[in-house]
């Protein structure tokens, strides 16, 4: 096996561990910790797609930001999120869907691997960025979906904002 | 170099984890989690048939990065929402438990 195989190996057992560590703990603050790892190895798996670009998006969107806020709302929440039984009573049945889900991704996944025939790499290592930056703005591509995606967070941040703004008369 | 199942089934098991968060937590905030786990996976999956593709092509395809980057846009935007909306529950019934949330049961 090649250095890449290994660092991806113990990248994904990393981030898998990490995964179930966040589904596991009590804690929500551990929670978001652990969920700190999963992302940042993801980014790993995203570096190791010579995706360098996402990799650093990941670091800053995911955990520079997102995860920022996951913590604020854990510390601005945080009476209640102590007390009882922290998986509801169907937890077996959700067990059920996840494993039934996972066991047949990777049954198809895994006969994949051994009847499909490997893909070669061509070892060309490619600017990911350029072309990414001109497709988003260039008319024929997806200047589109780039202005729509604009709106769309506009709207999330004014109706986040509206959502989460203590009106007078109500709350505690 | 790095089969492509590897990445589909690593993608696969983040996304089961994900999804028994989502179905088995209590907590809201453990469920956002759930799904930030589950888009973190389909990105997976997208780049690497992006890299894989661009691989055959010879230079790098647009449109999987695209489809990569409004994933975040999507996250982002979700989040903000979806912890304003906690925030909010929180205010009003002092909980952020799922079961405990019952204002629309009849």
């Amino acid at each position: 096996m090649s250095a890449l195989q290994w660092v991806f190996l113990v990248t994904a057992l990393i981030t898998v561990s990490a995964a179930v560590m966040m589904v596991a703990s009590r804690r929500m603050m551990h929670a978001a910790l652990w969920l700190a790892v999963a992302l940042l190895g993801v980014a790993v798996v995203f570096v190791t797609l010579e995706a360098s670009f996402f990799a650093v998006v990941q670091l800053l969107v995911y955990i520079g930001s997102i995860l920022i806020i996951i913590v604020f709302a854990i510390m601005l929440t945080q009476r209640s999120t102590e007390a009882g039984p922290r998986l509801n009573p169907f937890a077996w049945g959700a067990a059920g869907v996840a494993g039934v889900v996972w066991a047949a991704l990777t049954y198809i996944f895994i006969r994949w691997l051994m009847s499909g025939t490997p893909l070669q790499e061509l070892g060309a290592s490619f600017d990911d960025v350029v072309p990414l930056g001109k497709a988003l703005v260039d008319a024929e591509g997806f200047a589109v979906p780039f202005e729509v995606a604009s709106v769309l967070l506009l709207a999330a941040l004014i109706g986040a904002v509206y959502i989460a703004f203590e009106r007078r008369g109500e709350g505690s | 170099m790095i089969p492509l199942s590897w990445y589909l089934i690593l993608s696969a098991t983040l996304f089961s984890i994900g999804l028994f968060a989502v179905l088995a937590r209590r907590h809201a905030i453990a469920i956002l989690m759930g799904i930030e786990l589950m888009l973190n996976a389909v990105n997976i999956n997208l780049l690497a048939f992006w890299h894989y593709w661009s691989q055959i092509k010879g230079v790098p395809q647009v449109s999987g990065m695209v489809f990569a980057a409004m994933i975040f846009v999507l996250a982002a935007a979700e989040t903000a929402v979806a912890l304003a909306l906690i925030i909010s529950a929180y205010r009003r019934h002092h909980t952020v438990v799922v079961d405990e949330m019952t204002l629309l049961k009849g």
